[in-house]
Order: structure tokens, then C-alpha cells, then sequence
């Protein structure tokens, strides 16, 4: 042992130790450094008075640059840790994003509805349950739990039987492309576009004037007298339901005709050999290889029956007994500022999409796709 | 590789478009600014700052007017979110409370107030108030109760305009007799269908039960299904769900947007023959109608039915609150509260004033002139009910009552629905 190795074991435990010194101040300064030309960048564009043209170009390089710097940083910082660690980490530099996000929009959001369902109109006092006790006795609200059942049945049998009975048919025609996207055609437009288009079906003048309205023109060709379709009760849900019908068949119709594609043909073959009829191999064959597609589209349908809003809102405004569960809390929030009935109405509607989802995502998962 | 640029590409594409919108409403450096929000749009909105040009041209100070449709839900994100306007046109009375009792208004200051006290009847700084302070300042308002018709038809038929309500009533028969069909009415106004129903009922409240009991129905002193509210909805009901004294019935009441409902008038025959609306009326008619409106258009205040009451004058209006306190903001104010705000809008036409020291010739037309008259001198005007109750019933279960009554619902059911409706 001489007084050499010793000296040097001891600069090499002082330079370890300065290079993790130095290791942990880059550390820190490399994200502090970030975080501070993404902050400048912020308040460049918050409090500057600088020509659009300039904010504009300021605005692109931070939402692009700021992206890629956040990303190259963490991803930096992750590769700094030993292996192990990184490996874990590793992931959550790709998804962290996404899950901050998604927490921040979704998440927090519905924790403060949650919490707003609990509390009287401006959120002031404690009500305990009065809101939820409101959701469910509120004549009103009766009529839409109602409502949007009958939503769900008639609006999600219609788009799911006439989608698959659309896609059967246009199976064995020629033209099969022609007639699938004449049916696929209203997916294109919104809920509300639809309402404007249905309102013109709908349109109801007094008799003796000239009929507008599609089907009162047809009804007082054929001499009959001009129908109020809209005020017709129990009725004018099923003229509204029809608009959904219309809008949604097609992407049952599309979903449902890829699936039925995957039917392998072989054994349809066997299915006539045997001598089945056409109407037995649907039933027997076809039907049982594609359900869990048919279960996929349907949850998916019931999900925007149970959320209906727009074709009501823009067609009949909840009224003459057309109330639906949405049509009710957006009233409450946005008319009678009533933040604690609405943000419980709300809860309500969560709750009962929740098992649907979750089956629908499972469907998913299950099936690795469509 | 080239993916990736693609993807660029498109960012850069879409991220101007996104801060654009957000750039737009920064006010120019230097320049003093005033942020108004308000209800009015189109034209409206052309009328209103062309009336306010001439104190933009006096003090140098810019005033920036917004409208939007949906002003109801806008303003109240806007005050929730932290950023309201430094002035906002209120048009019901509602939010006033609403934001007053929330902080988020700046008080009349003395010289404002001294200004409405002289240029008001009372009791419109009594519906700017809430808890006894003063903060919202009228300008445009409108007067509900008046019945048009045509003018030239009813010269032809020698229909004469009715001052009592038994006249009136006389007169229906009269033209029924006739072959004619009495009113027009239609109640479809989008989301908020109804509340053409709710004025012919506050209309008749006011003749039937005095401005005492009608304050008390508004505050719910008494019940919403109170007998005095109950009669006013059984004379309304004598007209209403008689198909021979409504054009197309009680489908169409229901179904006819309140904008189209006073065209069928002037149909050659007139298809209808009244109409009850506010001076807001004249903007729904037709061109050729609009530009004689004198020769073409009659109009009535609607009777009285008690002549304890006389014929009460029931109508609105958007009020002026502020939220920013500074200089500009409060200059702006005060010339809101002064006829001069209003004078090049009455010349241009579509509006009347409640000031009471407003020149009355420089009302476009006779009409207007005439019901700005009957504002400036009714004995009893009262604010528009439905406007002041609170929004679940004003907004909500009064309008849908209306619909629901008008659909055969039974009168005693529909009114203690809207009374258990009634926020406790």
C-alpha cells in the first residue's frame, strides 16, 4: 500500500461524487431551463401586444416546439435513472401526457360536478341529497327517464335491425357499393343539421294553406287532414326517434357488413348443402359468427340514445312531452342556473352510461378491434 | 419521414386559426376601450352603434359592442371564468340579481344615480335594484300590450278599434259572424316556446287583479295557482282554445313561430285579423308592410277589463350593468342614462325610450311615437312577470305550463305543477 493509491481512491470518491453533483444539477437545470422558456413563451403570448402575424409564428414554435422539448426532456431525464427504474418510467413519458389531459378535462371535471351535486343552486349550501331526490320524483324528469328508454329501445332497435337487415340485403345485390353509401350518407351530418332537415318533414301549416312539411303534403295529397305531428303525445318521440334511426343506420349498416364479410363461406355453403333455408342460415350461421359485433354496435347506439340532446333540442325543446334526460340538465344549468340539479342530473347520466361503456369496451377488447 | 412533416404541416396550419380567435378582441394600445356585451344582434346591433357614435365622437373613447344569441349562457361562463365585459346589457332582470348578489357588479355611483332619478320614472331604478341598490340603467326597452291589425281591411269591413274589453269580445263575434277568424297566435320560439302565452296572461292579470296583486304573484306572496291567476288563464282560455276565434286552432298557437304569426294579417283575405304583441311587432312583417307601415298597420293598447286599473302597460327591457370600474366605463354609463343615447336609434326606427324628457317627434313613425307616449304616461307599468320570477318558473314551468295547457292539459293540474315548480 503506498500513499499514491490511497490519494488516488480519494479523488476518484471526490470526482464520483462531483460528477453526481453535477449530474443532479443538470439534471435540474435542463427541466428549470424548459420550464422556463415554455413559462416565457406563455406570458409572450398572454400579455403581448405584438402584431397577430408575430403571436401567430411565437404561438406555433411554442405549441410545436414546447411539445417536443417537454417530450425530449422527459424522456432525457428518464434515461438519466438506471435501467431498471427507466424501464418503468419509460412508458409514462408517452402516455403521461395523454393521462394528464385526459384528468384534467375528464376527470376533474366530473369530480366537481359530483361534488356541485350536492349543493344548492350557486353552490353555496350543503342540500345532501335534495338534488338527487329532485332527479328522481321531478314530474318532468319522470317523463324523461321515460322517454329516453324509449330512446334507447326503439332508437337502438330500429338503427341496429335496419342496419343489419340493410347489410344482409346489400350482401346478395349488385350495386352493393351504390346502395351502402346512399344509406351511409347521413352519418355526414350533424344531429343538428338533421333537425334542421327533419323540421322541413315535419313542418305542419293549418289545412286550407299550402303544406310545407313532406309528410303533410303527402298526407292531404291522399286527402287527409294536415297532422301537428310534434304535439302529438307519445307519438312525437317516435317522429323523433326516426331522425336518429336515419342518422345512425348507416354505421350500423357499415360496421355489421365488414363483420358479415369475416362470415367464412365454407360453411354457409354447408349450411345449403344440408339444405337450410336462406332464412334459417341468418338465423343459425350468420347471426351467431357476427354477434359480438351487433353487441359492439349496439352498446354504442345506446350510449347516444342515453345522451340525446340535439335532434330534441333543435327539433321540440323538451316540450309537448318530448323531455329527455340531457334536454333536462342542460335546462337546469344554462336556463334556470341551478348548477346543483344540473351537475345531479349529470351524475345521473354518468351512472347509467358507465355499464354500458365498460361492456362496450369490452366487446372491444375482446374483439382487437372492429 | 414525411409523415411527420405532414403531421407539422397541419399544426401549423390549424394553430393560427386557433389564437386568431383568441387575438381578435385584444383592444388596441393607446386607444381608451369600453367591452359592451349584450343580447341584440343584426340590426339591432347596427342601430345601437349608430346611436352611440356620437359620444365615441365627443370623447374619443371606443366603444366595442358584442351580441350574441346566446348571451343568457355566454355572460354567465364569461363572469364565472373570470373575464367579463367592462358593460353588459342584461335582458332579464334575474342575472341582475344574480350577479349583484354575487359581487361581481359595481353599484350606481352618485352622479349616475343623480341622472336616472331625473331621467326615469321610479320605477325603473326600483327593477335596476337589488336589495336597495341601484345597478342596472335602461335604455332601449319595449311596451307589450298592444294589438295590431290591418289597417286597410278593417276600413273595408268597418271594424272599429274596441275600448273595453266587452267590445272587444263583441267585435270577435262580429267577425266571426263574418266569416272571419279573429286573432293570430303563435307561441313556437325555440328554446323558448311559451313566452308569447305568459305576456296575454300577465297582460290580464294586470286588468283583472291590479299591479298590487301582481307584484305578489311575481314574488310568490301568493301561489302561482291562486284564484286571480286562475281566472286571467280561463279569459285568455275563452279565446284561446276557441278554434273559431284563432286562426288554425290550438295546433297552430302551438306550432307557429311568434315571428310569423302576425304575417297572416295582411294575406289577401287577411287570414287573421289581430294580433296582441309589443312594438317589437313591426321588425317581423313583411317588407312591402314595413315601408308603409303607417297606411298599413293599426294598433290598440289592448282594453282594460277592471276600470279600477285602467290599461296598464306591461313590458322589458335590457338593463346596463357594469362589471369593470374605470373612467371610460363610467362616462359611458352616464350617456347611456341620457335621451341622447337614444335619439338616433328612434330616428332610425325599431325601438322606444323610457326617458322622460325624450322628444317624441323623433319617433320615425307615428306608431312608435304613440306607444313611447303611452309608456311615458301609463299609470301603471309593470315589468314583465315571467322575466322576474325566478328562472325555473319565469323560464321554465310557466312556459312549458302554457304549452302543456294549450295541449289539453287541465287547467288545475298545469297551474299546480308550475306552483310546486316554485324553488323553495
Amino acid at each position: 500500500m503506498t500513499t499514491t493509491d490511497i490519494r488516488s481512491e480519494k479523488r476518484g470518491v471526490l470526482a464520483s461524487a462531483l460528477i453526481t453533483l453535477g449530474r443532479l444539477g443538470v439534471s435540474l437545470f435542463v427541466p428549470i431551463v424548459a420550464f422556463g422558456i415554455l413559462w416565457a413563451g406563455f406570458i409572450f403570448l398572454r400579455d403581448s401586444n405584438a402584431s397577430q402575424a408575430v403571436i401567430a409564428i411565437v404561438a406555433i414554435i411554442w405549441g410545436v416546439g414546447g411539445v417536443a422539448m417537454l417530450f425530449w426532456v422527459t424522456d432525457w431525464l428518464v434515461n438519466r435513472a438506471p435501467l431498471s427504474v427507466a424501464k418503468k418510467l419509460q412508458p409514462f413519458v408517452f402516455v403521461g401526457p395523454a393521462l394528464a389531459i385526459l384528468a384534467w378535462y375528464l376527470f376533474v371535471p366530473t369530480m366537481r360536478s359530483l361534488y356541485l351535486s350536492f349543493f344548492d343552486a350557486q353552490s353555496n349550501n350543503f342540500v345532501k341529497l335534495d338534488n338527487y331526490i329532485f332527479a328522481f320524483t321531478d314530474a318532468k324528469m319522470l317523463e324523461s327517464f321515460v322517454n329516453n328508454l324509449m330512446w334507447i329501445v326503439l332508437g337502438t332497435g330500429g338503427a341496429v335491425g335496419f342496419g343489419l337487415l340493410i347489410a344482409l340485403m346489400a350482401d346478395r345485390v349488385k350495386l352493393e357499393k351504390v346502395y351502402k353509401s346512399l344509406i351511409f350518407m347521413p352519418m355526414a351530418i350533424s344531429f343538428v343539421g338533421a333537425g334542421v332537415i327533419w323540421r322541413f318533414v315535419y313542418a305542419y301549416k293549418p289545412a286550407g294553406e299550402d303544406q310545407i312539411g313532406l309528410l303533410n303534403a303527402i298526407v292531404t295529397l291522399f286527402g287527409g287532414e294536415p297532422q301537428a305531428w310534434f304535439t302529438m303525445a307519445g307519438w312525437n318521440n317516435v317522429f323523433l326517434i326516426v331522425i336518429l334511426v336515419w342518422l345512425q343506420t348507416g354505421y350500423a349498416m357499415v360496421i355489421i357488413s365488414a363483420a358479415l364479410k369475416g362470415v367464412p363461406s365454407s360453411i354457409i355453403e354447408a349450411g345449403r348443402i344440408d339444405g337450410a333455408s336462406e332464412i334459417r342460415i341468418i338465423r343459425s350461421i350468420i347471426i351467431p359468427f357476427i354477434a359480438s359485433t351487433l353487441v359492439t354496435v349496439s352498446t354504442t347506439i345506446v350510449i347516444i340514445s342515453l345522451k340525446i340532446f340535439d335532434i330534441v333540442f333543435t327539433m321540440t325543446n323538451g316540450n309537448y312531452g318530448t323531455e329527455v334526460i340531457a334536454s333536462m340538465q342542460y335546462k337546469q344549468m344554462f336556463r334556470f342556473y341551478h348548477y346543483g340539479r344540473g351537475s345531479a342530473i349529470a351524475m345521473v347520466l354518468v351512472i347509467a352510461v358507465i355499464p354500458v361503456m365498460w361492456y362496450n369496451l369490452r366487446q372491444f377488447s375482446k374483439r382487437e378491434g372492429f | 419521414m414525411k409523415k411527420v412533416v405532414l403531421v407539422l404541416l397541419m399544426v401549423l396550419l390549424i394553430l393560427p386559426a386557433a389564437f386568431a380567435g383568441g387575438q381578435a378582441d385584444k383592444p388596441d394600445t393607446g386607444k381608451k376601450t369600453v367591452n359592451v356585451f349584450g343580447a341584440f344582434v343584426d340590426e339591432e346591433q347596427r342601430r345601437f352603434e349608430e346611436a352611440i357614435k356620437p359620444f365615441e365622437e365627443r370623447t374619443g373613447i371606443d366603444v366595442i359592442y358584442e351580441g350574441s344569441k346566446d348571451f343568457e349562457t355566454l355572460i354567465s361562463v364569461r363572469v364565472e371564468g373570470g373575464n367579463p365585459p367592462d358593460i353588459a346589457g342584461l335582458p332579464q332582470p334575474g342575472l341582475m340579481t344574480n350577479f349583484a348578489s354575487q359581487g361581481k357588479l359595481v353599484p350606481m355611483w352618485d352622479s349616475l344615480l343623480e341622472t336616472v332619478n331625473t331621467n326615469y320614472a321610479p320605477v325603473w331604478k326600483d327593477l335596476g335594484s337589488y336589495n336597495g341598490v341601484p345597478y342596472g340603467v335602461f335604455h332601449r326597452v319595449n311596451a307589450k300590450s298592444f294589438v295590431w291589425y290591418p289597417k286597410k281591411a278593417w276600413a273595408r269591413e268597418g271594424y272599429e278599434v274596441p275600448t273595453t274589453w266587452d267590445e272587444m269580445i263583441a267585435l270577435m263575434d262580429k267577425m266571426v259572424a263574418n266569416g272571419h277568424t279573429p286573432w293570430s297566435i303563435g307561441i313556437e320560439a325555440g328554446g323558448a316556446t311559451g313566452w308569447v302565452g305568459t305576456d296575454w296572461v300577465e297582460d290580464v292579470m294586470l286588468r283583472i287583479a291590479g299591479p298590487e296583486v301582481y307584484d305578489k304573484w311575481v314574488n310568490h306572496e301568493i301561489p302561482f295557482n291562486a284564484p286571480e291567476v286562475k281566472e286571467a288563464f280561463e279569459i285568455i282560455g275563452k279565446i284561446w282554445l276557441n278554434p273559431k276565434y284563432v286562426y288554425g286552432g290550438t295546433n297552430t298557437i302551438l306550432t307557429q313561430s311568434y315571428t310569423d304569426s302576425p304575417r297572416t294579417m295582411f294575406d289577401n283575405p287577411p287570414k287573421s285579423w289581430m294580433h296582441r304583441q309589443g312594438n317589437f311587432v313591426t321588425t317581423f312583417l313583411s317588407e312591402d308592410v314595413q315601408n308603409n307601415l303607417e297606411e298599413e298597420l293599426g294598433v290598440f293598447p289592448l282594453p282594460g277589463i277592471d276600470d279600477e286599473f285602467g290599461i296598464p302597460v306591461l313590458g322589458g327591457g335590457d338593463q346596463f350593468v357594469v362589471f369593470n370600474d374605470r373612467p371610460e366605463v363610467r362616462e359611458f354609463m352616464e350617456f347611456l342614462a341620457t335621451w341622447e343615447s337614444g335619439e338616433l336609434w328612434a330616428k332610425a326606427g325599431g325601438a322606444i325610450f323610457p326617458y322622460l324628457n325624450q322628444d317624441l317627434s323623433a319617433y320615425e313613425n307615428d306608431i312608435e311615437r304613440s306607444l313611447a307616449e303611452a309608456l311615458v304616461n301609463a299609470k301603471v307599468f309593470r315589468f314583465d312577470a315571467s322575466d322576474l320570477m325566478p328562472g325555473q318558473v319565469g323560464a321554465g314551468s310557466f312556459w312549458t305550463g302554457i304549452v302543456d295547457w294549450v295541449n289539453g292539459k287541465p287547467l288545475n293540474t298545469m297551474l299546480n305543477d308550475v306552483e310546486r315548480s316554485w324553488p323553495k
